[in-house]
């Protein structure tokens, strides 16, 4: 399989904290890789630097090589912009607009950037809705605020406004870990359904939803890649000790 | 890609932008300075120290000396101040510690109402209703009762020294209050639990565990309260008579350092004139200035550990 | 504590209450004595008159403040036109990129100059329009309000921009959206109904301000044609006929204040209703 994203010796620092340590780590194409590790191993700075997310926090710096392609993200002629219209992110908490109705928060990403034809719009909201499944339930209301929306639809709304933009890799921060187990089935369905068209990278701290979604599993501790592999292969029989222990539940 | 690098400039440019008016602060604070102390070099170099010692205020001579504007504003800040702290002090206590809820709020936003008034409108009243019966009702009495005292010496004008601390005590009353309300309100409630919790009274518990917290917050809303006095101007010029004399007596009229400006800078003939006038403005700014840091390191101060505590 | 009687802390107690209560009532009483005073001697003088005419000579029926009204306002107007946005988008500027020694001295700046006697921001405009204009005009007014409005909006700007949740500008940023079109369309627009809060609280502060254009814009008896000629303000009107000894002017110095207070009371209404909706 082509390789979509390859990350090279990342070190990430916030201040003296030393937050990812040396990782390096490659991403196939229209693969789903998940990150795993105890709260506050680096998984979600890891993925937070992958559409350059720490530009906005002043005491981070981050050194090493992300490849998009054949583009170093972090390289000084690349807008970080351009990296986030290809690399869209969703994030752990749904954050749809809350002064835009639905229709207005799947096109945001037009809206906002001043480009969008009003024939193209209806098109792009009823594509991206029916591909995350939400269609059926809003359509009817798509012109009442987004906050009105349940907590698992608001979600899926956000995922509809980051397809919308057609990016190539989608960046997920524990998606589901503020919603209700139908709505995070139906995520983890959605995530399924994405694959074949996307590149995707999710945190999740929960390991089932690791396994039941993932083709690869990436096991961070403390700062530190300690195992990438096969999602089966790492669930059943994982080569460092740290990682058994991990899942098997003995620490964390 | 021709729009990303329209795009890359956008954000140099907002940021350019921003920062340029951000800036701005710091630009007009140094401009000001600059311009106040340039223009008030001709009457610096002419007049040295003696500007701020002696007493003569002649504009057909050329002969200016500031004294008894120094010594108006700071006696009728001063006075206004010592009045006001009790007041405003008793009143956030009230607001945050005495009243029901309801009726806090409501005294705050009334509080909050006094503070919104213009100047122009209490030197109106003050004016029109205030000093004539200062004149009728109160410094007779003084006169009659008091007169023995130096302070209270010489005929009722009604417009004076005693008229300008009474107005000026009721405007910085709320600056004061509200100040020193949201200082109180960030005491931490562990304090006046714990004060409680040893069996002290309602009273017990203010001394002990309120105002010694509150004490670096309140002083610094105190000193902003005097910034306020001194520079305060409509309100003062309309009613103490602006009549440059140093008088023990509150009753007679007296003159300070914003109202003579106010009165003679838009009329000035002369050079030497305008330029002592921008002397005085220079003197008021760098007092202000030097107050409102003071109030500002203190106030901060206080904020910045309460923010410390909830973190 | 020393340990003193029941009853002398009880006392105490009381008389500490007693002597707050009585500080609160003292503290409101003028602001009773003065609103009383303002509606009753304004209320007879205002009709329509008052508010298409301009004022007249002593001893003239009739005279109106409809120039210091309209002064007030165009003066008003170019102030914020040229304040608000030096305001806002320094605030801007401290919540998206600030963070420094910079940022910070910036804040305890913006504090200090809404500090200093608006009668010294009317000198040093004088010496910068007035002088090189060769005249008092309603420009050099408008300049010297514009400079005590940037502070005020800046500060309250700022405190409304660091409420908006960081989930909305990451959402936005993550979209591939610029950093200057998320804070123009993410951050400036959540913040929105505060910032306007805070903008007429500053417009309602300025339209009192009289010191700093006793001598930029002077005052003007009748109506003014240009921008560069002395101009009319209501509170400028208010002081010089509250100062004359003209029954008249004094009678229309109580109408001007009792329009201005109104005026004021409606801005921090209207602020007061705008921050309690809830917006986010």
């Amino acid at each position: 399989m082509k390789c979509k994203l390859s990350i090279r010796n990342l070190n990430i620092h916030f201040g003296d904290n030393h937050a990812v340590k040396n990782a390096t780590m490659e991403v196939a194409e229209n693969s789903v890789t998940a990150i795993i590790g105890p709260s506050g191993c680096g998984k979600s700075t890891v993925l937070r630097s992958i559409n350059r997310m720490h530009d906005l926090t002043p005491s981070a710096r981050v050194t090493g090589a992300i490849m998009l392609d054949d583009t170093d993200i972090y390289d000084r002629s690349v807008d970080p912009v351009t990296i986030r219209r290809r690399v869209g992110m969703v994030f752990q908490k749904p954050n749809p607009f809350p002064a835009m109705s639905v229709y207005d928060n799947v096109v945001a990403g037009y809206k906002l950037n001043g480009v969008l034809k009003k024939g193209d719009a209806d098109e792009i909201v009823e594509s991206c809705l029916k591909r995350v499944a939400l269609w059926d339930e809003v359509k009817d209301r798509l012109r009442t605020g987004a906050v009105e929306l349940s907590g698992g639809q608001q979600q899926r709304l956000c995922i509809a406004r980051t397809i919308a933009v057609k990016p190539e890799v989608i960046l997920m921060d524990e998606p589901a870990s503020a919603l209700d187990p139908i709505s995070t089935l139906k995520i983890e369905e959605l995530i399924e359904e994405l694959k074949s068209k996307y590149t995707i990278v999710i945190v999740t701290h929960n390991m089932q939803q690791a396994a039941r979604v993932s083709d690869v599993t990436a096991f961070f501790y403390l700062g530190e890649l300690v195992e990438i592999g096969e999602t089966r292969k790492v669930f059943t029989n994982p080569e460092k000790k740290q990682t058994e222990d991990y899942i098997t539940g003995r620490f964390g | 890609m021709n729009t990303t690098t329209t795009k890359k400039y956008g954000d140099r440019i907002f940021r350019a932008i921003t920062l340029l008016f951000a800036l701005s602060i710091l630009i007009i604070l140094l401009v000001m300075t600059v311009e106040m102390v340039s223009e008030s070099l001709p009457s610096l170099r002419k007049f040295g120290w003696g500007f701020i010692t002696g007493s003569d205020w002649d504009a057909v001579h050329g002969s200016f000396a500031a004294l008894p504007y120094l010594y108006g504003s700071v006696v009728s800040s001063i006075l206004a101040i010592l009045l006001a702290t009790p007041l405003s002090v008793g009143t956030a206590l009230f607001i945050t510690e005495l009243a029901p809820h309801k009726v806090g709020a409501v005294t705050a936003s009334l509080v909050e109402l006094l503070a919104a008034i213009p100047s122009v409108i209490y030197g109106l009243w003050g004016i029109l209703v205030m000093t004539p019966w200062l004149q009728s009702t109160v410094e007779p009495f003084m006169i009659e009762h008091f007169g023995f005292l130096p302070f209270f010496r010489g005929a009722p004008y009604g417009v004076s020294m005693l008229a300008a601390v009474c107005i000026l005590m009721i405007m910085i009353v709320p600056i004061i209050t509200s100040i020193t309300k949201e200082v109180l309100m960030a005491v931490p409630s562990s304090q006046k639990e714990a004060a409680i919790a040893l069996g002290a009274t309602r009273w017990e518990m203010i001394r002990i565990a309120v105002l010694p917290y509150g004490r670096s917050g309140i002083l610094g809303a105190v000193i902003l309260g005097l910034g306020r006095a001194i520079g305060e101007t409509m309100a003062v010029t309309m009613v103490i008579g602006n009549t440059p004399q140093i008088s023990l007596s509150l009753l007679s009229p007296a003159y300070t350092m914003p109202s003579v400006i106010a009165n003679e800078f838009a009329e000035t003939t002369t050079k030497l004139h305008a330029s002592a006038l921008m002397e005085i403005g220079l003197i008021l700014l760098v007092v202000t200035l030097i107050i409102n840091f003071m109030a500002r390191m203190l106030l901060w101060s206080v904020t910045r550990k309460w923010k410390g505590g909830v973190a | 504590m020393t340990l003193r009687s029941i009853t002398v802390r009880r006392a105490s107690n009381l008389t500490a209450t007693l002597l707050m209560g009585a500080a609160t009532i003292l503290v409101l009483l003028p602001l009773v004595i003065i609103f009383y005073h303002i509606i009753k001697m304004g209320i007879s003088s205002i009709n329509l008159g008052f508010f298409t005419n301009i004022p007249q000579p002593p001893g003239e029926a009739g005279g109106g403040m409809a120039n210091g009204i309209a002064g007030s306002a165009i003066m008003i107007g170019m102030a914020s036109l040229a304040g608000l946005p030096v305001g806002i988008f320094g605030a801007v500027y401290l919540t998206e990129y600030g963070t420094g020694r910079l940022s910070s001295a910036i804040r305890f700046c913006a504090d200090i100059l809404s500090g200093i006697p608006s009668i010294i921001t009317g000198m040093v405009a004088y010496s910068l329009l007035v002088v090189p204009l060769k005249g008092f005009s309603a420009l050099a007014g408008s300049f010297a309000l514009s400079l005590i409005m940037v502070p005020i909006v800046l500060r309250t700007t700022e405190e409304q921009l660091k409420m908006v949740p960081a989930t909305l500008r990451e959402a936005s940023l993550a979209l591939g959206v610029p950093l200057w079109r998320t804070s123009i369309k993410v951050t400036l627009r959540s913040a929105l109904t505060g910032i306007i809060t805070g903008v007429l609280l500053a417009i309602a502060r300025v339209a009192g301000e009289t010191a700093p254009l006793l001598f930029t814009a002077l005052g003007n008896q009748f109506w003014s044609r240009k921008l560069t000629e002395p101009m009319a303000a209501l509170p400028l009107q208010i002081f010089n006929f509250a100062i004359s000894p003209y029954e008249d002017w004094h009678r229309l110095a109580w109408a001007g204040a009792l329009v201005l207070v109104v005026l004021m009371f409606g801005l921090s209404l209207a602020a007061r209703w705008l921050g309690r909706t809830k917006h986010f």
